[in-house]
């Protein structure tokens, strides 16, 4: 039985090596949302086609709908805007746009080259909006229920996968 | 009274156009909030430049977040405030020293736990090796010199 | 034609590999000679293949052959030509060659000096090392191919990455390659002994001046990517602890630990199972460190380009070399004997006890740098673990083990007295809490850490003065006597107590730059000044000028203290041409009590700039301990006992 400790390298190693194995399919750089499951932050902002009207929070309650975190400047928006533009065509859900550190003519510019599938789109210049929904790489996307609690964040550009096994589930059953 | 005038001008213009050297004024506007503010977010990662700090990365969000720490501190919050605002929004993620709860308590006991089982073991193993028969050991072949009184031992 | 000559030495090499992996460890167990003499020879022939690959690549670069993929990723003609030459090892694939050709000049050397080993020993060992090309081999050629062509061929290429074209960052892989490959011979060493039985005291004088070898030059590879961090990325930063940095650190713990254990085992005879073990913990942290940085699995600065497929071939390769060797171990371990007797007190145990501590810091960075990905694949939410962790936790482990450090070479082998050391080293005592005290006063201010941390460093000063002290004047005597005395130190023992004093200065230096250093953002219009700690720094304006591949607004600096003239220095920010990222290159002024440190910020507006002075006090005390540690290496193993022709025993 003294032999037994021997093994105890071996042991702890097997271990280490299932769970670096487990490591090799997950993400170190994505972080998680705390805000899942937490109220969605409180916004005004100016609509993005026109600075006199301003949008808030409140004025959402009551539906389920999608906020999604684009900019002009932003690479790998331009390969989600095709899906975003699809998608919209369905009519699932109202889904707003929320444009992040950006320039009002470049943003304009950039809607009009790559497509606009958003019902409104929010105009945050100063990207405030964006921290306190705990954006840190765009495009982010949120889906936010009738009672303005998030229910979903999705890093990185929307992939078909997601929006067929995730977010169309999602939606439906928030609609009840 | 033209001349005196001139002469004035010619004074007063030479006094302004020359660069006089002087001490260079502190790079922050206010020095003693930049500390505080550097303290806090030395302790906070970058999310984007996910090596480096909040204090020291150029990243975008960075810059963002070090000004919402700043006109945090300027509207009088305290440093564990501004340590909850980030934790509320991006998770325990976004600190770099890890929190003390239950799922990180191995982290943090670990090395302690690592230490006081290691010697302990150490310990009793050596004194059950001490108490085995002396057939167990082999031949001391070759006998280190014992040193006189006060002597450091052989060579190592 | 020439990349594909190297491919086709790889593949050359692989077959070879695998012949020198298998014929002499089977002719070693069945004893046949004809089998076990091809090992010298097989050896010879795999470095010559490698070698001729690594040529191949090495002439692609110099040649600006942008058809080969690797070439156009990590060069440009502009390149000046050393910068050239480092980026063979500047991204994976290359990097990996640089490992096979390590790898192979280590096989050759020890073929080359081994001849006093038994044949089935050495048969044994060369087979081990093959076993180990033939898996670096096999991923070489799967999956990270350096000889991949590119086509269409692009006019020029990528450049490489500007914060690599630096002559800290052309020394620093290979040394640090050197270190971790170097440990795959106590590796091997240990695996042929535990197949052959023949583990003994004898077997550890062997080992050790390979496993010596290896960790000096980890711990210059380790010093010298600690200095270039300092000097290149601009806020004067050394250590990060980041993941790849504590992939370095951790076999450099196991590789201290293996030296110690090395020197009681070839001693005493003792701790043979132990030592075994940490050979092979050693080579194994190497290996994972490699498995660390290149598959993806924790986010680094340093990492490679990641690719989970080569990440899983890694992790493959190392559950079954690793996995083998511990089931090895744990086979054959219990069969090996005890070796001498010792007393609970003794310096034995004091190295047992030292080589404890050193595995569990190994462990605790291990624990602190994988943590998050163990909660991450538990699903236990996401984390980071950063410097503040590590150095609340690591710190403190050193503390017992310096302490040790200073009582290790005093005790007596088989049984010490605690009473007697006690009593040789009070002085040291006395003088460590003094001197310590009188350092923080002298420095400005005494910090409780602080103290307790120059306690750690004026300890070893003392105990190892102590040391020399009692080895140079046994029975008193004048200064003939002590010159002569001096003269028959051995050079081991001259090693060790130089390799400590290392420690010792090194201790020095973190203690008196973390507690003590002082940084000024200031605002600088031409003409401005600012001062710290007595030193004046005077902005004179801003010199724009074109560097071979960048262009660059160096700024003039002029330095004062009591009004004279220490010196100038010249920060610069560079925009590199092709890849168009801005880089800074502070400016340093060296000196033994500490580093004036410049680097600038941003331009403001006005003509002004926002530039960065700091002080700070020692800091080069950090790296030049790390030399002296690596001097007291090639000290230990230029010793008489290893310059033997023979391999008799002592």
């Amino acid at each position: 039985m003294k032999s037994l400790r021997f093994l105890i390298p071996l042991g702890i190693f097997l271990t280490l090596v299932v769970f670096l194995g487990v490591g090799l399919h997950r993400d170190p750089r994505e972080v998680p949302s705390p805000l899942i499951g937490k109220p969605a932050p409180a916004f005004a902002l100016t609509r993005l086609d026109d600075p006199a009207q301003t949008v808030r929070r409140d004025d959402m309650l009551g539906k389920v709908w999608m906020l999604n975190v684009w900019a002009s400047w932003c690479v790998a928006c331009r390969e989600e805007q095709p899906l975003m533009v699809e998608f919209a065509r369905q009519k699932l859900l109202p889904i707003y746009g929320l444009d992040y550190k950006d320039e009002r003519p470049a943003a304009m510019k950039w809607l009009s080259s790559f497509g606009n599938p958003y019902d409104v789109s929010l105009f945050d210049q100063e990207g405030r909006v964006g921290i306190d929904f705990g954006v840190y790489g765009v495009p982010e996307t949120f889906i936010i229920d009738r009672q303005g609690v998030i229910r979903f964040k999705q890093i990185g550009p929307v992939t078909p996968d997601v929006i067929r096994d995730t977010i169309e589930p999602l939606v439906r059953q928030l609609n009840g | 009274m033209a001349k005196w005038l001139t002469f004035l001008g010619l004074v007063f213009g030479l006094c302004v156009s020359q660069t006089w050297a002087k001490e260079a004024a502190p790079a922050a506007d206010d020095p003693v909030l930049e500390s505080r503010m550097l303290h806090i977010t030395a302790e906070l990662r970058c999310l984007v430049c996910q090596n480096q700090t909040i204090a020291d990365s150029h990243a975008d969000l960075a810059v963002d977040l070090r000004r919402q720490v700043r006109e945090m501190l300027q509207q009088g919050q305290t440093d564990q405030q501004v340590v909850d605002y980030m934790t509320a929004r991006y998770g325990d993620f976004i600190l770099y020293r890890p929190p003390f709860k239950a799922i990180t308590a191995l982290l943090w006991v670990g090395p302690g736990a690592m230490v006081l089982c290691g010697l302990g073991a150490l310990v009793l193993i050596l004194r059950r090796r001490n108490q085995l028969p002396d057939d167990r050991f082999e031949v001391d072949e070759a006998e280190p010199d014992e040193p006189a009184k006060g002597q450091p031992a052989d060579r190592v | 034609m020439i990349p594909e000559i190297g491919h086709l030495a790889l593949w050359l090499a692989l077959g070879l590999a695998l012949i020198l992996g298998v014929l002499p460890m089977v002719g070693a167990w069945r004893g046949r000679e004809d089998w076990m003499t091809l090992a010298r020879p097989g050896a010879y022939s795999l470095a010559a293949l490698v070698t001729l690959a690594f040529g191949c690549l090495l002439a692609s670069f110099i040649g600006n052959d942008f058809s080969v993929l690797y070439v156009a990723e990590n060069s440009n003609s502009a390149l000046p030509i050393q910068y050239r030459i480092a980026g063979l090892w500047g991204g994976h694939e290359g990097s990996l060659l640089l490992w096979m050709e390590m790898l192979c000049l280590w096989m050759v050397a020890v073929a080359r000096f081994s001849r006093h080993l038994p044949r089935p020993l050495l048969s044994r060992i060369l087979s081990v090392m093959g076993l180990i090309c033939v898996g670096f081999l096999l991923f070489m050629l799967l999956t990270s191919n350096p000889f991949d062509r590119l086509f269409p061929v692009p006019a020029d290429g990528n450049d490489l990455n500007p914060l690599l074209q630096d002559p800290g960052m052309v020394v620093h892989p290979p040394m640090l390659y050197m270190g971790y490959v170097g440990f795959s011979v106590a590796f091997a060493f240990a695996i042929a002994a535990l197949i052959g039985g023949d583990l003994d005291a004898v077997w550890a004088r062997w080992t050790r001046p390979w496993t010596t070898v290896a960790w000096l030059f980890l711990t210059i590879g380790i010093a010298l990517g600690s200095s270039w961090a300092y000097y290149e990325l601009g806020w004067g930063g050394w250590w990060f602890w980041d993941p790849v940095e504590n992939a370095s650190l951790m076999p450099w713990l196991l590789g201290t630990a293996l030296i110690h254990s090395l020197a009681v085992t070839e001693k005493r005879g003792s701790f043979k199972s132990w030592t075994v073990l940490l050979a092979i913990l050693a080579f194994s942290f190497s290996l994972l460190g490699t498995f660390l940085v290149r598959s993806g699995v924790l986010s680094s600065v340093h990492a490679f380009a990641t690719d989970p497929r080569r990440g899983l071939f890694i992790l493959a390769f190392l559950t079954v070399v690793i996995g083998a060797s511990f089931a090895l171990y744990a086979w054959r371990a219990p069969t090996v004997g005890l070796g001498a007797r010792f007393a609970l007190i003794s310096k034995e145990t004091a190295l047992l006890a030292n080589n404890v501590l050193f595995l569990v810091a190994a462990g605790a960075v291990l624990l602190g740098t994988l943590y998050p990905l163990l909660l991450d694949a538990l699903g236990l939410g996401k984390i980071s673990v950063g410097p503040p962790y590590f150095d609340s936790v690591f710190m403190p482990l050193m503390a017992p083990t310096i302490f040790l450090m200073g009582i290790g070479p005093l005790a007596r082998w088989k049984e010490a007295s605690v009473p007697d050391l006690a009593r040789r080293l009070r002085w040291a005592a006395g003088v460590t809490v003094v001197a310590a005290v009188l350092t923080g006063w002298l420095a400005g201010e005494v910090h409780l850490v602080a103290t307790f941390g120059l306690m750690m460093a004026f300890w070893i000063f003392t105990s190892v003065a102590t040391d020399l002290w009692e080895r140079i004047r046994p029975n008193g005597g004048g200064l003939a006597a002590v010159r002569r005395q001096l003269g028959t130190l051995p050079r081991s023992v001259l090693g060790m107590l130089v390799a400590h004093l290392g420690v010792a200065a090194f201790c020095l230096g973190v203690v008196m730059v973390k507690t003590y250093e002082v940084e000024s953002d200031v605002r600088m219009a031409v003409g401005d000044t600012t001062t710290v700690r007595g030193y004046t720094f005077k902005f004179n304006g801003i010199r724009n000028y074109e560097g071979p591949n960048y262009t660059a607004a160096q700024a003039q600096m002029d330095i004062t203290r009591n009004g004279a003239l220490v010196t100038e220095l010249k920060p610069e920010k560079r925009i590199y041409r092709v890849q168009q990222n801005p880089m800074t290159e502070a400016a340093i002024s060296p000196s033994l009590s500490g580093d004036l440190y410049v680097s600038m910020g941003e331009e403001v507006d006005g003509g002004a700039w926002i530039i960065r002075v700091y002080v700070k006090p020692f800091v080069d005390w950090i790296w030049g301990g790390c030399l002296l540690m690596a001097l007291g290496g090639a000290l230990s193993v230029s010793d008489r006992r290893y310059r033997r022709k023979q391999g008799g025993v002592v």
